[in-house]
């Protein structure tokens, strides 16, 4: 197993991601899904190099993209319950209240 | 062909059918689920990269913490995701033109004429006695200790934010309202009496008024 092993396939899931992203424009929720895939991809990519370079540093990165990760998920999720406490749904396409 | 590479197959190809999932299935509770899987596989990867605590921290935090906040989420909200799919078909060109002209790039970038990581020898593995945890521990708490305190004080607003974002019980306590503060009028504050200018108060007079009350 080489180092570009690992970074295939984490580009491979990082491609996947987008193209959700691009697909699935109206579903917030599959949209911080695919957010979440993509921050996998990239602490693939951390770990892999942390591995193949012998440098823990990777590694402690990818606990602090972690820690932010969740964070992120927790206060999107909670704005997604707000966003569908106000409007009844959640299509992005129906938020344009600041539309000028 | 050894046996690990034969597991870097199958975790590689588990986590990308997985990934595919979650994009392409109608239903979100079903994408979710392979979202986790998805996760647990990239942990396995991840293991076979020797970064257990990682992979363990993947598993417990991840998909024992955000993927069921995910789960109740998605269960708890009554939308049709269903016809959210509606656009589906008419953007996935779009969407595999842009996913594939993405993975071109990186590859263009990655792969072995350019990047040269298979001349790189493959580093030894580990002995016995080694420790991911103890390894990380030591960084964490020397090195990088300071952001470490960071990311607890980020965890933390995360949970402000989100109790204060989806409270819903009593708001009656005393508390400022900035948009109350922000609205009032100058006539609800502000009230002028015309009235006439007191005359003050000779000494005799009070002195009469303190025996009568006693």
């Amino acid at each position: 197993m080489s180092l570009t092993h690992y970074l295939v396939v984490s580009a491979i899931l990082f491609a996947i991601s987008i193209v959700g992203i691009v697909v699935n424009r109206k579903n917030v929720i599959t949209l911080l899904m695919c957010i979440e895939l993509m921050l996998l991809a990239v602490n693939t990519n951390f770990i892999a190099f942390s591995r193949y370079l012998d440098d823990a540093t990777g590694q402690i990165f990818v606990f602090f993209i972690l820690t932010v990760a969740a964070a992120e998920a927790a206060i999107g999720l909670a704005i997604l319950v707000v966003l569908f406490r106000t409007h009844r749904n959640i299509e992005i396409d129906n938020l344009e209240e600041l539309k000028g | 062909m050894n046996i690990e590479t034969l597991v870097f197959y199958f975790f590689s190809a588990i986590t990308i059918i997985a990934a595919i999932g979650v994009i392409s299935v109608k239903n979100s509770v079903q994408a979710v689920l392979c979202l986790v899987l998805a996760f647990f596989s990239a942990a396995a990867l991840w293991l076979l990269l020797e970064a257990e605590f990682l992979a363990i921290t993947l598993v417990l935090v991840y998909v024992g913490a955000v993927m069921v906040l995910f789960l109740f989420v998605v269960m708890m909200l009554d939308v049709d995701f269903a016809a959210m799919k509606q656009g589906f078909a008419k953007q996935l060109p779009l969407g595999l033109l842009v996913g594939a002209g993405l993975f071109g790039a990186i590859y263009w970038v990655i792969r072995f004429e350019v990047f040269g990581s298979d001349k790189v020898p493959e580093p030894a593995k580990s002995d016995q006695g080694y420790s991911n945890v103890e390894e990380l521990g030591r960084l964490l708490y020397s090195e990088y200790f300071y952001p470490f305190e960071i990311a607890g004080v980020i965890l933390l607003v995360a949970i402000i934010a989100a109790i204060s974002l989806t409270f819903r019980g009593r708001r009656d306590r005393k508390g400022q309202s900035v948009r109350e503060q922000h609205q009032v009028l100058k006539e609800e504050r502000l009230k002028i009496v015309s009235m006439e200018s007191e005359k003050p108060i000779s000494n005799s007079n009070v002195n009469r008024e303190v025996g009568d009350a006693s």
